[in-house]
Formats: C-alpha cells, sequence, structure tokens
C-alpha cells in the first residue's frame, strides 16, 4: 500500500481546466486525486487521457481530447520547463505524446493550473485566450490559412497581454490540413513536435492558445527550499552536466555521431558522409550562431538561433535576415538524411519546416524516403507535382515541403499521412525508416537505440536510455537483448518521473531521485527514491495500457531492412538480436 | 546602491531574475517579482529587462494619493502597504512599467535595490552599482 500523499493546500497544481470548443464553455475541477498519486506532467496526463479519450476513437473526431500537464517543480525550481501534451495520436494511432518547453510550463502553472483537457470542436477558427482565471474564444478566422504560421503568432501577440509572462501556442498550415505530423509551435522555436498534436489542433479548428499568469506558490520550508533551490541552480549553471547543451548545443553530436559511423545520412544508406565539416555545431555556431535563448526558468540557454542573410535576386542592395533555430534533430534530418550539407541551405530548409509547421524528424524521413523513391524510379515527378528532387537540392526539398503541408496529388497526400503509411501503399517499405510508425531520430547507434524507438512509450531517442547504452556500453562489451531490454524499461521508468515533475530531459544528469525526492518533498510531496520509481514504472505501464487499448501490439511491429545493412558503431544491429528483445518485451508487458 | 542593467544584449530571457525576486518572500511562483524581462517584439528581436531607475524625483510617489509611496533620499521609493489601497495610479504613471503589481493582494511591488536578482544572471545582465550618493546612472 502506498502512502497517502498530501499536496499543499492552496497549491492550484491540481486544477484541471477542461475547456469545450463545441459549446464554448469551460469549467475547473480539482483533481487532487490524479496529482497526489502520478504527481503531474506525464504521469496526470495519461490518466486524463485513459478517462477523456473514448476508446477506439478516431483521432480527429470531436471528443478526441487534447491534455497538457506541468507539474509540482514547475515554477518552483529551474529546468522544470517542459509541459506534457498528451493526445491520441492521429499518426501511430495509439499514444500520442509530446513535450515542449518555452514559457508554455511556466505559463500554465503561473495562470493557476496543473493541467488543461480541451475537447469538442469549434465550428469556426478560434484561438483561446487564458488569463485571470478566464477563457476567451476569439475568433481566429483572419489567422486561418496564413502561410507563416509565425505571422499568426505575431497578431495574437500584438492582441494579448501578459508580456513576458505568457506563451502562444499556434499552428501552421500543416496542422490546419491536418498533416498527420504537424506540430504546435511554442514561442516561435520551441514545439510540441511529435506524433501530430497540430493536426489535432488543426481539426478542432484551434489556430492557439495564449496563456499567462504569475501568481505565487506556497513551499513547506521557506529555508530548506531557498537552499535546495541554490543547489539545483549552481549545478544548472556551474556543473559539467549542462556544458554540453548550453555551448555548442546538442549539435555538438553531429561531429562524434558521423565519426563513429552512427549518423543516418541519404535515408541511411550511410551513416557519415566525408562534407560534414560545414554543418557540425562546432562550424554553425562559428559562422552562422547569432544569439542564444531559454526557455522561461532555466538558465541554461540551449535553443541556438542561426541568422540567414540572403540576398533578393532583383536588387543587390536589398537583404533579409531571417533566425532560424538549430540543433542536433534538425542538422540530421533535414540535412544529413537527405544530403545536405550545406549550411545556408538547411538553414532555407529549417525556415520553411517551421512556418508550415511540421515535426522536422518526421518530415526529414519522409522527404529521404521520397527521394529514394524517385531514385529508384517507384515514383514519377506527377506524383510529386511536377517538383524535381535529388540528395542536397534544397530548392525541390522546400517545394516538396510546401505541398506536402498542402497536398494535391495522391502520393502526396499519403505522404502527409507519415512514411508508414505511404510506404504501405507505394512500397519501399525496407527503407521507409519508421519505427512503431513514427519516423526515426539520427541516432544509428546500435540495437538498443532501435528497441528504444521500438519499445519506447513514445517513440522518441531521448524517451529511452537506448542510444546511450549503444554508445556507453554495447560498443565495448555484450550484452543480452534481455538485458538491454531491461535497462530500457528501468530507465523508462526514471524519465516517466522526470516527465511527471515536469523536468526537461538534459537536466537528468542533476536531477537524481534522491533530489527529486527532497525538491518534491518541499511542495508537500512525501516520496522516497524507491516509491518514486514504483510509480515511474507504473506510470510507464499506464501508457502501455492506453497504448494496447488502441490496437498496439509489439508482435505487429515492422522494423525496415535498412538498419541490418548499413554500418553501425556497434556492429550488433541484427534481426536475432531486435527480435529477441522484442519477444522478450512481449512477454514482460503483456 | 542601484540596479541597473548593464547589458541587455546578454540576455537569454531565462527569467531567473524573475524567480529571484518573488522568491526573496521565501515562496516559489512569481507573483512578488519587480523585475521584468520580455521579449522585444519576437524572441529573435532579444529581450527587454525592466528594472526600477529609482528617480530621484520619482512619478509614482507623485501620484500616490494615500502617501504610500516615499521618496527615498538618493532616489527610489520605499512602499507602506498599510497606506496603500491599491488604486494603480502609481503603475500607471511609470512610464518603464517598474511598478510590478501583485495580484493577489492587489498592491504594487516596487523593487528595494537588494541586488538579489543579480545574483542569480547567469550572464551578466544585470549589476548591482556602489555609490553613496544614489546617483542614476545610464
Amino acid at each position: 500500500m502506498r502512502k497517502e500523499l498530501a499536496m499543499i493546500e492552496n497549491d492550484t497544481l491540481s486544477r484541471v481546466l477542461y475547456i469545450d470548443l463545441s459549446k464554448k464553455r469551460y469549467f475547473v475541477k480539482d483533481r487532487k486525486d490524479l496529482f497526489e498519486k502520478y504527481l503531474g506532467g506525464t504521469g496526470v496526463a495519461t490518466q486524463l487521457l485513459l478517462e477523456e479519450c473514448p476508446e477506439g476513437i478516431d483521432a480527429f473526431a470531436k471528443e478526441s481530447p487534447i491534455i497538457f500537464a506541468v507539474g509540482p517543480l514547475t515554477g518552483a525550481f529551474p529546468l522544470a520547463s517542459k509541459t506534457c501534451a498528451m493526445f491520441k495520436s492521429p499518426h501511430t494511432g495509439d499514444l500520442g505524446e509530446s513535450h515542449a518547453g518555452g514559457r508554455s510550463a511556466i505559463a500554465i502553472r503561473m495562470a493557476g493550473y496543473g493541467a488543461i483537457v480541451i475537447k469538442g470542436k469549434s465550428e469556426l477558427p478560434i484561438y483561446l485566450s487564458i488569463s485571470n482565471g478566464k477563457v476567451l474564444f476569439k475568433n481566429a478566422t483572419t489567422l486561418w490559412g496564413m502561410k507563416d504560421g509565425s505571422i499568426a503568432a505575431r497578431v495574437m501577440r500584438q492582441s494579448e497581454g501578459g508580456e513576458g509572462l505568457r506563451a502562444i501556442f499556434r499552428i501552421g498550415q500543416a496542422g490546419e490540413n491536418m498533416a498527420t505530423f504537424a506540430n504546435v509551435t511554442t514561442e516561435t522555436y520551441r514545439h510540441f513536435g511529435r506524433l501530430g498534436l497540430g493536426a489535432i489542433f488543426g481539426s478542432k479548428m484551434l489556430k492557439g492558445i495564449v496563456i499567462s499568469g504569475k501568481q505565487m506558490i506556497e513551499v513547506t520550508n521557506k529555508k530548506e527550499y531557498r537552499a535546495l533551490y541554490d543547489q539545483i541552480y549552481k549545478a544548472a549553471t556551474e556543473s559539467p552536466l549542462m556544458q554540453k547543451y548550453h555551448d555548442v548545443g546538442t549539435a555538438i553530436n553531429i561531429k562524434s555521431l558521423n565519426s563513429a559511423k552512427a549518423l543516418p545520412v541519404k535515408n541511411l544508406q550511410m551513416s557519415s558522409t566525408e562534407d560534414i565539416g560545414p554543418v557540425t555545431g562546432e562550424e554553425i555556431a562559428k559562422h552562422h550562431l547569432a544569439r542564444r535563448v531559454a526557455c522561461a526558468h532555466c538558465p541554461v540557454a540551449c535553443i541556438h538561433l542561426a541568422y540567414l542573410r540572403e540576398a533578393y535576386d532583383d536588387d543587390p542592395y536589398f537583404y533579409k535576415t531571417i533566425p532560424v533555430c538549430y540543433d542536433f534533430e534538425l542538422i540530421y534530418s533535414l540535412g544529413t538524411m537527405i544530403g545536405i550539407t550545406e549550411p545556408k541551405a538547411l538553414l532555407k530548409l529549417i525556415d520553411i519546416v517551421e512556418q508550415v509547421g511540421v515535426d522536422a524528424m518526421s518530415m526529414g524521413v519522409i522527404l529521404a524516403w521520397i527521394t529514394e523513391m524517385f531514385e529508384k524510379n517507384m515514383i514519377t515527378k506527377e506524383d510529386l507535382n511536377g517538383i524535381s528532387i535529388s540528395w542536397g537540392n534544397v530548392e525541390g526539398y522546400i517545394e516538396l515541403v510546401r505541398n506536402i503541408s498542402k497536398p494535391i496529388t495522391v502520393f502526396l497526400k499519403a505522404c502527409a499521412h507519415g512514411v508508414d503509411y505511404a510506404s504501405k501503399i507505394y512500397g519501399g517499405k525496407e527503407f521507409a525508416m519508421q519505427f512503431g510508425k513514427n519516423e526515426m531520430p539520427g541516432y544509428h547507434t546500435g540495437p538498443a537505440g532501435y528497441l528504444g524507438f521500438l519499445l519506447g512509450a513514445r517513440h522518441s531517442h531521448l524517451d529511452n536510455g537506448g542510444y546511450s547504452i549503444d554508445q556507453k556500453e554495447l560498443i565495448k562489451i555484450d550484452l543480452s537483448p534481455e538485458q538491454v531490454v531491461n535497462k530500457l524499461l528501468d530507465e523508462e521508468a526514471i524519465r516517466q518521473i522526470l516527465s511527471s515533475i515536469a523536468v526537461c530531459f538534459f537536466a537528468r544528469g542533476i536531477y537524481e531521485l534522491k533530489l527529486v525526492s527532497e525538491a518534491i518533498k518541499l511542495l508537500g510531496f512525501d516520496l522516497n527514491e524507491n516509491e518514486l520509481h514504483e510509480i515511474g514504472k507504473q506510470i510507464h505501464l499506464n501508457k502501455y495500457k492506453f497504448k494496447m487499448r488502441e490496437g498496439f501490439r509489439i508482435e505487429k511491429l515492422e522494423v525496415p531492412e535498412r538498419i541490418y545493412e548499413t554500418t553501425d558503431p556497434t556492429g550488433k544491429i541484427t534481426k536475432k538480436f531486435i527480435k529477441e528483445g522484442l519477444d522478450y518485451a512481449q512477454n514482460l508487458i503483456n | 546602491m542601484k540596479l541597473a542593467v548593464k547589458d541587455v544584449m546578454r540576455c537569454v530571457g531565462c527569467q531567473s531574475c524573475m524567480f529571484a525576486c518573488s522568491r526573496r518572500s521565501g515562496n516559489a511562483g512569481l507573483s512578488n517579482t519587480c523585475i521584468g524581462v520580455k521579449s522585444t517584439g519576437g524572441i529573435s528581436r532579444g529581450y527587454t529587462v525592466i528594472v526600477c531607475r529609482s528617480c530621484k524625483n520619482p512619478p509614482c510617489a507623485s501620484v500616490c494619493p494615500t502617501g504610500a509611496l516615499v521618496p527615498q533620499k538618493g532616489g527610489g521609493v520605499r512602499l507602506i502597504s498599510s497606506k496603500c489601497i491599491g488604486c494603480g495610479l502609481c503603475k500607471d504613471a511609470c512610464i518603464i512599467d517598474a511598478v510590478f503589481w501583485n495580484e493577489e493582494q492587489n498592491k504594487p511591488v516596487i523593487c528595494v535595490q537588494c541586488g538579489y536578482c543579480v545574483e542569480y544572471c547567469p550572464y551578466e545582465v544585470l549589476e548591482l552599482i556602489k555609490d553613496e550618493k544614489g546617483v542614476s546612472h545610464d
């Protein structure tokens, strides 16, 4: 039996805001029952999803919910800046989970809520304005159909209050057109990227959300609170643990993964390229980095903005300067994966992907698959609406991104559903780089990475320790598939806790469970490390409960042949290893 | 002592200063902050950092109908909370928006130039200028 937790009486964390877009109504319900059991973030959002999402429903049905949740540490400790979004994924048909930073988490917590549940469907485009305990339904008709999503955000920014204290969520054209990997952007450069939250927004005619507030959060012991705050702040600003994110950023991994032969190149036909030089994190920083920015309440400032200066063809003294956010995943997916290793071309393509509002990893993998399909004459130029494409040809890819976001041909319409969907119709499954119907991240590190993508609760590299097991262990020693799966599941439990309290996974080196236990105690939660670990396991199982309910089966997972053909750092990606790992996991989870 | 913005171009918008300021009360959140960080028309254009400039002849005190804001020798004001009726005139009088508002108490929060926020700025955006006379610095 678990002991009763007791949240601080006045903590607004347990207030859940329910919004009905059909009836344009809202109400608040206290859900201490959920927060005391599952802390917040992922843990609470999973339960809300199980409650609110009817079994087997179409992800675009009006009853299909959008859930946002933050955690007890949000607004109290640094690096607790993530919002967890949950929904039924239109991309995979099962669990949709995506996390974003920016000001999203702070704004939701400071507005006086721990979670938001949005259901229903508006008959006209709207955006929500949430502040001072009110939800206003604003007409967004004029914002609908804009080709650059950032313009819609600018309009909301200029029409709404709460400067410096607000988050602005919005979708782009891809979301409006319900491309199943459309994202939701917050604060221009952060995203609820994966698994298609933007498409759900689009299906509900919800263009965006502006939310703000600045309330107080009570702590149980003011002196201890300040002391622990200082300890964490010091670790975040001074320890080498955060250095990587702080300096060159995640892009620093491009060089090392390329030399280790772990970086997907040209649809993973190769795992390294000799042309990597100009797009390594170091080189992009040297020539293009213009500014570093941070999520609210995180001193690390890992967001790297490059400035792209481009001349207009018709006037030699007329330039445009475009700020573009880049990191490892973008250099991989919109760079090496499609043969682009020229930084200006890469930045141009990233900018277009931002404008239309899609997950960059999914889009990059889809572009790569299309290129190979075209090379192999499995599709025609007519399928591509007349667009010419080839590896590294950025102009072709820019056109293609715009076309997939607003597809005309039957083939491109299929591509707007992802690479799994399209390859089931047009062939090319053996090189359609999806895992559990989600396009792969940029880690061809070894079998643990792939088992992680397949078994992880939300199919993102950061959600499991797979790539780290490959790089730290499998590269040197042998582990059995069973051992790898056990390690993955163990690590998942910890990461469920991190995303429930809800801290950034980049801070996982700082927020060890012991520290988590100390920190949440100041917010009224009395749980030791072991108890937290158990809750983490439970949350992971709850996610699986939803996945299985919606038809996910380990035995149905399909693995593209390509991963077995391309050199990797461990040399251990074999069908046998992956199959044994999956079989073992199936017995554990079923 | 006077709080000043040393180099706004280095601001990353982490708002650690705002949380520090509010944390002086001992609690978490942002209700008590009297320093503000906001984007300058979108994050890509950088940030605006708002701090009280501790004016010598403070407009906020001039408009206070109850004498709750008392000008200090050398500049700036102190709030006598018991006298404040929460009318908000001081907030409107400050053209740089450096009179912040505690919504829960419906009263202004005024910078006391303590410099606690400076300790939590990892990028040296802020500084506390030591000056016996409390003369304004740019």
